[in-house]
């Protein structure tokens, strides 16, 4: 298997100057290609049209749930519940043994040590959102300060949010040392660069955003934190999942893709998996690549699973309430 | 040719009532109505399994707001049912007697009797608790109160035959407790049952309290009956065989049954066996406050 470089590097030799001065970065990101909102949006529509049967959505739905970043991030959150969490992550469904474990558990970073032992055997990773989640606005000493207590407590992975004030007003280098800053504190973790999507207005926006992101060493580029009114949709999920595909076929580095948020039905997560297999292909179909940042999804595909286990529509009585 | 043949009649669409909503089926079939000696009447929606799954949804969604309003709200509600129903009267008269094969005047007591019965069991809303629960005497110094609380979602395979009072006479006391049901309409004579779905979506009945499918009962029955999150089922217009089927799978997760003896008079006094059928009775025990040596009593 041939060794796929990682993004930790930064830049590669090929795009080393489009970061050089401010001038030539924002030359760069405006010079990337249009998005065309319509097709874009009819691209995302169609895809969503297919139909997964059978086989296919028993691989789906197994597929989905070994994908999923298991999401608490409330202001009520405690350490009992970040420990159900955790259980549910290792065991989504105690009467059926043959379900995949999650990918991850997502909390604050005070949380992250009751995470990092209550998962400690498992094969599921801890990741803390940093950086002054969810608005970003913080100075670079608190941010980095965030993420270093998120490592410390435990964190394999670190999600992290842009500074989206700056990044709108168009200092664009800003925003990358920012995430060059954040990378280097998280050298060893996987880094997660949440743009918000729902607040970059326009899908050229999210387009450069996620340009911007890759160049800067991110791991994963990620839609959205949850805490607005438009989190990810297949629309705005498609923009990342070409921008990963152009850069890996640019730099030959690969990214992976996170769309969060409002992603809450088992139909809803197969058609996020039919965008991946379409756009960026099915080297992308793997929890290292891509991830869904969700709480209420699992208890869907769990009931889904139960359906297609026993032939009957299981109801919410047969899952856990969270 | 007159002038009144020279317009185009204007031909009703009847839908599904699901969440409140009109929709056609997912499936996208529909099948033939005819009236008793045969003729087309028109095209009913023929929903499968999926749409029987959304129903579920929709009802499980509604039970939560209809079983916390209060009684005397509920009373309120199914009385306009009935108002709604009084003002739409002849268009009634006309789809029982086109369903059932009735003379106008049999068909308007049909009628009648289901407006009345719907403002019976909106008479019941307040009072079924103090008749299916109570104090109870107890050996100790407790207070010990039963009350009656709504099943959830209920599942009502309507009559057949009595395509309007009858389903008036299932629907009404499921929904006076302050269960959702899904209803499958009667095969041959859906009309009425799609078209009472209007009447409930414009009197305050909240969506989703009642979910109304046409189609073929041994298709959408099923589902119903095993589906793990429809609390229980009543099977009078099943026949005996499918309600056999039905009984079983609803045996896999514990629903309540109601399996009426057949044929039911639709016409006699109800009495009180259908609305008490869909309840569960929930017993406190609360301490009187005459414990202790003291005496004291907070």
């Amino acid at each position: 298997m041939p060794r796929i470089p990682t993004a930790a590097a930064g830049p590669p030799a090929s795009l080393a100057d489009v970061t050089a001065s401010d001038g030539a970065l924002r030359r760069f990101l405006h010079g990337l290609p249009g998005v065309d909102p319509v097709g874009l949006e009819a691209r995302a529509a169609a895809l969503g049209t297919r139909s997964i049967k059978t086989t296919a959505k028993a691989y789906a739905l197994d597929l989905a749930v070994s994908m999923i970043d298991l999401t608490t991030l409330e202001g009520s959150d405690t350490p009992g519940k970040v420990r159900s969490l955790c259980a549910k992550a290792r065991t989504p469904d105690p009467t059926d043994r043959t379900t995949p474990e999650v990918a991850a558990v997502c909390v604050y970073p005070d949380l992250a040590a009751v995470a990092a032992e209550a998962l400690a055997g498992s094969g599921v990773k801890v990741a803390s959102v940093a950086t002054a989640f969810p608005s970003g606005r913080a100075a670079l000493e608190v941010k980095l300060a965030d993420t270093r207590a998120a490592l410390a407590a435990g964190a394999d992975e670190i999600d992290m949010v842009i500074d989206r004030g700056a990044f709108l007003a168009g200092r664009y280098l800003e925003v990358y040392e920012q995430i060059r800053a954040v990378r280097q504190a998280a050298a060893g973790a996987r880094l997660k660069v949440i743009f918000e999507t729902g607040e970059l207005s326009t899908y050229d926006n999210i387009r450069r955003a996620s340009w911007l992101g890759m160049l800067a060493g991110a791991d994963f580029i990620k839609t959205s934190t949850g805490k607005v009114g438009v989190n990810a949709t297949p629309a705005n999920t498609l923009v990342l999942l070409e921008a990963v595909r152009d850069y890996r076929a640019a730099t030959g580095v690969q990214v992976g893709v996170k769309p969060a948020g409002g992603i809450r039905t088992a139909k809803d997560a197969v058609k996020f998996l039919v965008l991946v297999n379409e756009t960026a292909g099915d080297d992308w179909l793997d929890n290292r690549w891509f991830r869904f940042g969700a709480s209420s999804l699992l208890n869907d595909l769990l009931m889904q699973r139960q359906k297609l286990r026993t032939g009957r529509y299981s109801g919410p009585d047969y899952v856990t309430v969270d | 040719m007159t002038q009144a043949d020279a317009r185009l009649s204007v031909l009703k669409t009847y839908k599904l009532y699901v969440g409140g909503k009109f929709p056609r089926s997912e499936s996208g079939r529909v099948y033939e109505v005819t009236d008793a000696k045969g003729r087309w009447l028109a095209n009913a929606p023929r929903a499968s399994r999926k749409d029987a799954r959304d129903a579920v949804v929709a009802a499980r969604k509604a039970v939560a707001g209809w079983s916390g309003a209060t009684a005397y709200n509920r009373g309120q509600v199914l009385y306009r049912v009935a108002e709604m129903l009084q003002g739409r009267r002849e268009q009634y008269v006309a789809e029982v007697a086109d369903a059932e094969g009735l003379s106008k005047a049999k068909s308007a007591a049909q009628v009648d009797a289901a407006i009345d019965r719907w403002v019976w069991y909106a008479g019941w809303t307040d009072k079924v608790a103090q008749v299916a629960g109570g104090g109870n005497p107890v050996a100790g110094p407790y207070f010990n109160i039963s009350a009656p609380e709504p099943t959830g979602v209920v599942a009502v395979v309507a009559p057949q035959e009595s395509a309007l009072l009858g389903l008036v006479s299932v629907l009404a006391p499921v929904i006076a407790t302050g269960n959702a049901a899904v209803v499958v309409a009667a095969e041959e004579r859906p009309l009425p049952a799609l078209s009472l779905a209007e009447v409930l979506a414009t009197s305050d009945v909240p969506g989703g309290v009642v979910n109304v499918l046409s189609g073929r009962t041994a298709e959408i029955a099923p589902t119903l009956a095993a589906h793990q999150d429809v609390n229980a089922i009543d099977l009078t217009g099943a026949d005996a065989e499918l309600a056999r089927e039905l009984e079983v799978a609803a045996a896999d997760n514990l629903k309540r049954v109601l399996r009426p003896r057949q044929p039911y008079d639709w016409t006699a006094d109800p009495g009180t066996g259908r609305l008490t059928a869909f309840l569960e009775t929930k017993t406190v025990w609360h301490p009187t406050g005459s414990l202790g040596v003291s005496g004291s009593a907070y």
